[in-house]
């Protein structure tokens, strides 16, 4: 029984979230092999093969894969779905984007963001914004999985697999890439800081959010924010934690001006440690968090930065 | 061109759902429901493009047993011009609600078909990529924009690094994310003219398609819930207490 986890990069560096994966695939048993496709991502390759409990690392390596466009993604991991009883993704965007179209190409149903595995045909996923936790059998031979990163702990990096090369292309040709427009900063990855500072409504606008900064800096935390600040357009998408934005579960998670919306708190109420500054002392935020400061986060914020 | 837009009537997101006693499910008796969210900015994409002139018809599809039928006057409401509902008493796996819509698509031809990234109830985020699949069509999930350009749509992706433009041939799958539009409220007279216009009703079963489950709910149990905290008497308190009580900072 063998297992292909697929390896989430930028074509120079492996994410640590794959480990995470890896340990999935573990936590189900099995021959485990990671596939690396991207283009000039040779660098990853070898990342790669020091993950442990890998045994073979298989490398696509093609400019039809650099972008990991759902289409040509798809394709290739159909083609390689003949040797594998369990594929697995992180739930992240490019595995979320391509996996389910993986799936109904191989006719099987896909098994999103789970937490947990049970058994290697039951595994345990969060429901409505994480408000109901699930346990689902596949029914199917072959299972395709995507894997919350949250659920598990990473596994270590001191093996060696064998490199193999695909030198297979599989170029769907409907569709190409135009642009990427990264954000770019120079603070950790919301997905794997230890530490988390976010904002909401009550941060008024874009611009105060700099009073996160300060404290981000002191700290080495990443800044998030919730729905409701990135629906008022203080500050992008990407920044959005919650049940439609990104799951994190750091050691530390300061929430800003939040009140805790149930869709909010899908994307953080795994945090070790949640800290809540809010002027409102009945806001829902409170009966999450493990310590709360009411007050004015004008006040509270300057405060904290100058005295950490 | 015609625009495809597969909806589902999920519970209201304000509303926070119980787990039934005996954990067989989520308790839905008597709970608000409302068209998703990412459908309804579907609904509200399709529209503009009508609107701008790119779009010639708005059809709405649903897959459910009658009660999903507010949902589509719902869309209808908001600029479609008709609407399909595939009925079925079952709940239905995201590959086999692909199937029935990859029927429509073969049915009504559609150039672009828009949906949610994600339904709020199930939280699988597949639909739309298995029908891409199914229908062998380009994807651009996760939209933030999407233009059409002659025989092709751009769409602005929202990926975990930023934002992602791709080129699609079309006919093209769209999948929506929150920023890209937000979605109007449906006027009385529209709400009223919605009424009247056509929805027609196709059991599930004339399409030929094997429904048969993919996968067991085993069980279905609340979340762990977290210890109360304290409210601290200010910011000294809070730095001694993540320092020595939780050491979670230095």
């Amino acid at each position: 029984m063998s297992i292909l986890v697929f390896a989430e990069h930028d074509n120079s560096t492996l994410k640590a979230d794959t480990l995470k994966t890896v340990a999935a695939a573990q936590a189900i048993g099995g021959d485990i092999h990671i596939l690396v496709a991207g283009s000039d991502c040779q660098s990853v390759a070898q990342e790669a093969a020091k993950v442990n409990g890998v045994s073979k690392v298989l490398v696509a390596d093609n400019p039809a894969y650099q972008h990991q466009l759902a289409e040509n993604i798809s394709l290739l991991v159909t083609e390689l779905a003949a040797d594998y009883e369990h594929i697995l993704a992180t739930a992240l965007t490019t595995g979320k984007n391509f996996m389910p179209r993986v799936a109904a190409l191989l006719d099987v149903a896909q098994i999103s963001d789970i937490i947990a595995v049970e058994s290697s045909d039951t595994f345990v996923r969060p429901i409505y914004a994480g408000n109901a936790i699930a346990t689902v059998q596949s029914l199917d031979s072959k299972k395709i999985i995507t894997v919350r990163s949250t659920g598990f702990d990473p596994v270590g990096t001191d093996g060696s697999a064998e490199v193999v090369a695909i030198e297979s292309v599989t170029d769907a040709g409907i569709s190409t890439h135009v642009s990427d427009e990264l954000s770019v900063s120079e603070r950790p990855d919301l997905g794997a800081a230890s530490i988390v500072i976010s904002g909401g409504r009550g941060m008024q606008n874009g611009d105060n959010f700099k009073l996160l900064e300060g404290i981000a800096d002191k700290l080495g935390a990443a800044i998030g924010a919730s729905r409701a600040a990135v629906d008022a357009g203080f500050v992008p998408n990407d920044m959005q934690v919650g049940q439609t934005g990104k799951i994190v579960a750091p050691d530390l998670y300061i929430a800003v001006g939040i009140s805790g919306a149930i869709q909010h708190l899908a994307g953080m109420k795994d945090s070790k440690i949640i800290v809540a500054i809010n002027k409102d002392a009945e806001a829902p935020i409170f009966q999450v968090a493990d310590y709360g400061i009411v007050g004015d986060l004008f006040d509270v914020l300057p405060e904290l930065e100058g005295k950490l | 061109m015609k625009v495809l837009v597969p909806i589902k009537r999920v519970i209201d997101y304000n509303v926070k759902v119980r787990v039934k006693a005996d954990n067989s499910n989520v308790d839905l008796a008597n709970v608000k429901m409302a068209i998703n969210p990412f459908c309804e900015i579907a609904v509200e994409e399709a529209v503009r493009l009508k609107e701008a002139g790119i779009a010639t018809e708005v059809i709405a599809v649903s897959i459910g047993d009658k009660s999903c039928q507010e949902q589509l006057r719902t869309a209808l409401a908001l600029g479609a011009d008709r609407a399909i509902q595939i009925e079925t008493d079952e709940k239905l796996d995201a590959l086999n609600i692909a199937k029935l819509l990859q029927k429509i698509v073969e049915e009504e031809q559609p150039q672009l078909v828009i949906l949610g990234k994600q339904s709020i109830d199930s939280d699988n985020n597949q639909t739309g990529q298995m029908l891409a699949a199914l229908t062998g069509m380009p994807q651009g999930t996760f939209a933030s924009v999407v233009k059409v350009e002659g025989d092709k749509v751009n769409v602005t992706r929202e990926v975990d690094s930023g934002l992602q433009t791709v080129s699609l041939n079309l006919p093209a799958i769209v999948t929506t994310d929150l920023r890209l539009n937000e979605p109007r409220y449906a006027s009385l007279p529209n709400i009223m003219k919605a009424k009247r216009k056509p929805l027609v009703v196709k059991p599930a079963a004339d399409f030929g398609v094997d429904l048969s489950p993919r996968s067991k709910l085993i069980k279905v149990v609340p979340p762990a819930t977290r210890k109360a905290g304290i409210i601290v008497d200010g910011v000294d308190t809070l730095i001694e207490k993540l320092r020595n009580e939780a050491k979670v900072i230095s």
